[in-house]
């Protein structure tokens, strides 16, 4: 075979273009909550994102956390921010602009926060697996005990704070007569 | 992955590079998933043929019987038809959300066929967080309902829209307890090993009939009432009520956008059956499926199709239940229910039992799950009972009100 004047960068892996693909779609959705003008389109433009990150998990093989997110965030908070703008008057059709007296500000905020992780995500010794996880089994069991052991105290005060809110509800929905 | 280590060795034979086995991987894979879309997109003609057979039978007519052997065809021209209608687009509809409605409502479903165990050795794939996946599959359709009622511009399918999220939301609790009572049995979410310990053993042979039904009827139970309520069908049809009155979140849509809502209900009802044959009727498991590898198929599609039919038997027999009562069914009845059989099902399974206390065990799950099924009932339904008068005299005319005789509280 000749040898070609200009190395020919590799090609990326299937795995690297996966993940490309996942990353240019979250971006895209966070792009969308920022810039769409009608609020039922930032909403979706959010799920979108949900459904990258989601995406991004599963390529790093923690599959676990990636059906969790899609549960969560996808099928709860979306939908729940969906009912949320859909019951508020006057906010459901018609353009917003992304851009009022506040913008400054949160520009700002956008900024340091993206740069305080950054420095942060970029400064981390990140551990690397020395081989693939095989068995995916023991890591979701190892969870859910470490869930009723070493972290029972926080998953308890947040079931308790789950609790008060789920009574709360009741308590507003009540019939008052 | 037998399948793409062989297109690999394959490629390799035709000289290909080493650095491209990924490729071969890839349309391992793709081709894998083609086909059984595809398939599915054909089982819903099936479904459909079936669901008119069954309701005409019922309803003491014949059904389709023109189109093909035995009216097979029927739907086959029906989507055609569907396919050559005009695709209307409301003035003022949201376009984007509009289009893509009912994409999200089929994805969903399709994507449940990977973790499907069709056979022993047959399955999309064995993801160790199966029965987490379906979950969590299932919660990505009321997105759809919800973007299909609110991008037509219409208040009706707008409030129909709410409608389902609050039916969706509601059943997705108790089905989602109750299909964890096999997975806290098993301490397993993948669906190919809940499958294999649905086995019976006689001596050496795998009689294949140790399935979770016999031992946690409770939960069966509960599981395929929450599924008629998330596939719509007949008691909880509500959000559409075929027969009487116009459809919900998908009025605006015509043609095969409409079509593409259908064909989500019918494949999801029929899912729903699987992931039900999955987790209680004992996956592909059945006398001799061990002796004869065709027969897990066979055992599967069976018990499946029987699901089916058994769903349309209901929505050929029953009337249809009002939104208030479906509400509180779920809330007052199922999700208590389905929390008491998971408490109690937890309390025994991690009592000291000595070794070798299996069959015991067993049957004393078996006697909780019954017991409690029984209990909670008892006491629900008398506050039910009362419950009932109440909401009967909420909904009267005002004017009626005092007017008429009191109800006697014990209902009808």
């Amino acid at each position: 075979m000749p040898e070609l004047p200009i190395p020919i960068p590799p090609l990326p892996t299937l795995h690297e273009s996966v993940f490309m693909a996942i990353a240019l779609l979250t971006v895209v959705g966070a792009f969308l909550v920022v810039a769409a003008r009608n609020l039922f389109h930032n909403a979706l433009g959010l799920a979108l994102t949900f459904f990258g990150v989601a995406g991004v998990y599963f390529v790093a093989e923690a599959e676990f956390v990636g059906v969790a997110q899609v549960l969560v965030y996808v099928g709860a908070i979306s939908t729940l921010i969906t009912f949320a703008i859909m019951l508020t008057r006057g906010m459901m059709y018609g353009a917003t602009s992304p851009l009022n007296r506040q913008a400054g500000t949160a520009a700002i905020i956008a900024a340091t926060v993206f740069v305080v992780m950054a420095g942060l995500l970029g400064s981390l010794p990140w551990p690397v697996a020395e081989e693939p996880i095989v068995d995916g089994q023991i890591v979701i069991a190892n969870l859910g005990v470490g869930f009723v052991t070493e972290f029972v105290v926080a998953f308890l005060l947040l079931a308790v704070l789950l609790l008060v809110a789920l009574a709360g509800a009741i308590v507003l929905a009540q019939d008052r007569k | 992955m037998t399948w793409s280590e062989a297109l690999t060795q394959l490629q390799l034979a035709l000289g290909a590079p080493e650095e491209l086995a990924w490729l071969a991987e890839a349309i391992a894979y793709f081709i894998g998933a083609f086909v059984l879309v595809n398939l599915s997109l054909v089982l819903a003609l099936i479904l459909i043929w079936i669901t008119r057979k069954v309701v005409s039978r019922i309803q003491d007519r014949i059904g389709p019987n023109r189109v093909g052997p035995f009216g097979l065809f029927q739907t086959v021209a029906d989507a055609l038809k569907l396919l050559s209608k005009e695709d209307i687009t409301p003035a003022n509809a949201d376009k984007i959300a509009y289009a893509l409605a009912p994409i999200f409502s089929v994805f969903p479903v399709l994507m449940t066929v990977a973790v499907i165990t069709f056979a022993p050795n047959f399955v999309g794939v064995d993801l160790n967080i199966g029965v987490l996946y379906l979950v969590a599959l299932g919660s990505i359709g009321i997105m759809a309902a919800l973007m299909a009622g609110w991008s037509s511009n219409n208040k009706y399918a707008l409030l129909a829209g709410f409608r389902v999220v609050a039916q969706l939301l509601s059943y997705e609790i108790p089905m989602v307890l109750a299909m964890l009572a096999p997975v806290l049995l098993v301490g397993t979410m993948r669906t190919q090993e809940l499958a294999n310990a649905q086995s019976l053993y006689i001596g050496p042979v795998n009689l294949g009939l140790g399935w979770f039904v016999f031992l946690l009827p409770g939960a069966f139970l509960i599981y395929f009432i929450a599924a008629l309520a998330e596939s719509e069908q007949t008691p909880f049809d509500l959000l559409e009520a075929e027969s009487e009155l116009i459809a919900g979140f998908h009025i605006e849509y015509s043609g095969m956008r409409f079509a593409m809502f259908f064909l989500a209900q019918f494949l999801n009802t029929f899912f729903l059956g699987a992931i039900a044959v999955m987790l209680f009727l004992g996956s592909w498991q059945g006398p001799f499926a061990d002796q004869i590898p065709l027969l897990g198929p066979i055992y599967f599609l069976a018990k499946v199709f029987f699901m089916y039919v058994v769903v349309q038997w209901i929505r050929g027999t029953f009337p249809r239940v009002r939104i208030d009562q479906m509400m509180s069914f779920a809330w007052k009845v199922l999700v208590p229910l389905v929390l008491f059989l998971i408490l109690a099902q937890m309390i025994l399974m991690k009592l000291p039992w000595p070794a070798n206390f299996g069959w015991v065990g067993y049957l004393l799950i078996l006697a909780a799950n019954l017991g409690a099924v029984a209990v909670v009932l008892r006491v629900l339904g008398k506050h039910i009972r009362t419950e009932e008068v109440r909401t009967k005299r909420a909904f009267e005319p005002k004017s009626l009100i005092g007017v008429m005789a009191p109800v006697s509280p014990a209902g009808d």
